[in-house]
């Protein structure tokens, strides 16, 4: 049997369905990102944390008896909500400003609430079991794929490639897009440019809640479970270029790919790679794979 | 006359406040340990109450000692706990470090502390190194090291046949030297060690190590890690079938809050060695209740009860010295008294810092077996205090001579 670099073949197929899976994580949460750099050029730190919050959020619907399915969507939707309401009182003042005072301003809205739900649940994290329909796996041969894990790619494929659908191949995407461009011009239109603004926000958290939700059956639910995370999502948004929705899912599972390889090949580097891809990428490219230069 | 006022005023002065050689008349204690972090709910701010019930236990003020306590947050970091040591003993007047878990940063305070000749006194920190090839007269090293977790532990599963074993281990001073001590304990029994994954510290997906573990066909998957890192890879292993594809889990060092985190029902079955359990005795039991009702009802790990342990010590010691001014001296004076508190009982210090007393081997419950909340270990054997640490012959100390 051949070997590649002395990992057998079946080994190297298991990781790269893996890096795959790692990878819709990636996608889905620098889908939201670049929702929302597109749409309201704000750099939203506080995704991690909104992330965070989804997760939490379906714990604390099953305290009520709700379950892992209803969770899915409504949990998005309550961090959807709250997203709006930071977008209402904080974000709509800050979008004649540079990029750097949204920034900061969701940086310190992630460190509050980070440690609020730090103060309040600890640092261990709390259980959150698997829907029992998706529990077990299969055996592929080359390895056992969790069903759950085959789930999560499938779901987060349907909804990269829906927002991607709605926002290039709609009116309503149209719209949107005309609204970035000069809000004052679709207002004339009679259309409320702000109201689709503030959704539009609500619709990337609620992104992030639902990436959260999805990662609560396998990963510890824990307040700090975003931060972890969040620098990696940033990094693949900068590299597939800020604000390109097809650039976030592209760069997503290929960089989860990548990544997943250097944890066979040189498993102490698997943190670092991304950040050195990105590094690579901003010097020949500076405006990311698939942005475009002002 | 005046030459008899004069000696009655230095005797006064003399007697006066009975412990005015502490240094600038005050204990001043340290904790620090992560605050936020992974590691803040087995430390944290819990590590700060154990030492304030401490020292209330010991009746500092009845005895006439001013004792205060400040905190920090090292961040799992060396270069920010070095530099808050530093500050604490030059300017703040520390006497005394506390807790300080991650043991690339415990190994770092543990240098800057025989430096600056104040005491060190390790609950969270795991590296066996601290009492062997870096001992030092400054410091004592209470709750466990890797050496006890790995004899603990791997002895009890490499006798009932798991001969063959992976190791995850995080990428670190205090994964390498449990991974290290594991496999000595391993390959002593007969057993072999066929493969291992260094991960990234702190990590999230552990798939692509469990399929490398997977593909080992290692019987035992050993987790050389802590914390969220230990919880999300027991989480993950149940999700990729680990157990039911024949191989089983050793976690290494696994705390009560990881359990908690973990839920009974994932958890259920795990083995592995602690210094102490909040359910075994009346007062154990009074401790975590009077705990957990100022730390938002989380029990008390074995890290929190050291940190009350060694405090109480320390104070023991200082009593009886009447000066905290040379951190050597009070070591030595804390190695001399043979310990006893109400949570570890009778014990002693040996020669390389080693604090002894018994190791128990704890089996997680079913779901079923668990009556009230917290109710989470029952015990598989206890370790004697002569046998759960490494000999000292065996630990290269240079402070023990012949």
């Amino acid at each position: 049997m051949f070997e590649l670099l002395g990992i057998p073949p079946q080994a190297l197929f298991g990781q790269l369905l893996l890096g795959l899976i790692n990878g819709s994580f990636y996608a889905l949460l620098s889908l939201g990102l670049a929702v929302i750099f597109g749409m309201l050029n704000i750099i939203n730190f506080a995704h991690g944390a909104q992330y965070m919050m989804g997760a939490f959020t379906a714990f604390f619907l099953l305290q009520f008896g709700i379950g892992y399915w209803p969770a899915l969507i409504i949990a998005p939707i309550i961090v959807g909500i709250t997203g709006i309401v930071i977008e209402r009182l904080f974000l709509q003042r800050l979008y004649q400003l540079d990029h750097l005072y949204g920034l900061l301003l969701t940086f310190g809205l992630a460190l509050i609430i980070q440690g609020l739900f730090r103060h309040q649940y600890g640092s261990s994290g709390l259980p959150y079991s698997m829907p029992a329909q998706l529990s077990g796996g299969h055996n592929l041969g080359f390895m056992f794929l969790p069903n759950y894990r085959g789930w999560v790619v499938v779901l987060s494929l349907i909804v990269c490639f829906g927002t991607w659908f709605v926002i290039e191949k709609t009116k309503l995407g149209a719209y949107l897009r005309a609204a970035t461009e000069n809000p004052t011009l679709v207002r004339a239109f009679g259309i409320n440019v702000p109201r689709m603004i503030t959704l539009t926000y609500g619709f990337g958290v609620g992104l992030a809640a639902l990436a959260g939700v999805m990662a609560a059956p396998i990963y510890a639910v824990n307040p700090l479970m975003g931060a972890d995370l969040i620098i990696v999502v940033f990094a693949v948004v900068v590299i597939g270029g800020m604000g390109s929705i097809m650039g976030a899912i592209v760069t997503g599972f290929g960089l989860g790919v990548i990544e997943g390889l250097t944890k066979v090949f040189f498993p102490e580097a698997s943190n670092t790679v991304i950040f050195v891809i990105m590094a690579i990428v901003l010097l020949l490219r500076p405006a990311g794979l698939f942005g475009r230069a002002n | 006359m005046k030459r008899l006022s004069t000696i009655a005023f230095v005797a006064a002065l003399a007697a006066g406040p009975a412990y005015a050689q502490f240094s600038d008349g005050v204990v001043k204690i340290g904790v620090m340990n992560d605050m936020a972090g992974t590691y803040a709910d087995l430390a944290g701010p819990g590590s700060v109450i154990a030492a304030r019930m401490a020292v209330e236990d010991f009746g500092a003020e009845k005895k006439g000692m001013k004792v205060e306590i400040v905190s920090a947050d090292h961040q799992n970091k060396p270069d920010v706990g070095s530099n808050v040591v530093r500050t604490w003993f030059d300017v703040d007047k520390v006497d005394v470090v506390v807790d300080v878990p991650t043991s690339s940063v415990a190994l770092a305070v543990n240098e800057i502390a025989r430096e600056k000749n104040k005491v060190f006194l390790i609950s969270g920190a795991a590296s066996s190194d601290l009492t062997g090839a870096k001992c030092s007269p400054n410091s004592v090293h209470w709750t466990y090291d890797t050496w006890s977790l790995a004899n603990g532990t791997g002895n009890a599963i490499v006798k009932t046949g798991g001969d063959t074993w992976f190791f995850l281990t995080a990428d670190y001073a205090f994964g390498h030297a449990l991974e290290r001590d594991t496999a000595a304990v391993v390959e002593k029994n007969g057993g072999k060690v066929v493969g291992r994954v260094r991960h990234p510290f702190p990590a999230t997906d552990f798939s692509s190590f469990l399929l490398q573990a997977q593909a080992s066909k290692a019987k035992i998957i050993g987790l050389a890690n802590a914390g969220a890192d230990t919880t999300n890879a027991i989480k993950q292993a149940a999700e990729f079938g680990v157990v039911a594809g024949g191989q089983n889990l050793a976690g290494l060092l696994v705390f009560l809050t990881d359990v908690h985190g973990l839920g009974l029902k994932t958890a259920q079955g795990l083995i592995f060695t602690e210094a102490w359990y909040w359910d075994m005795n009346d007062a154990n039991r009074a401790f975590a209740k009077k705990f957990a009702a100022a730390n938002k009802g989380i029990h008390p790990s074995m890290v929190h009860a050291g940190v009350y342990s060694s405090v109480i010590h320390y104070l023991k010691a200082l009593e009886a010295l009447k000066s905290d001014a040379d951190g050597t001296k009070v070591v030595a004076q804390m190695k001399k008294m043979p310990t006893d508190d109400k949570l570890f009982g009778k014990g002693s210090i040996r020669q390389d810092g080693r604090k002894l007393h018994p190791m128990y081997l704890f089996e997680v419950k079913k779901p079923s077996e668990s009556k009230y909340p917290w109710d989470y270990y029952k015990v598989r054997a206890t370790i004697p205090a002569d046998q759960a640490f490494r000999p000292m012959s065996e630990g290269k100390c240079p402070l023990v001579k012949g």
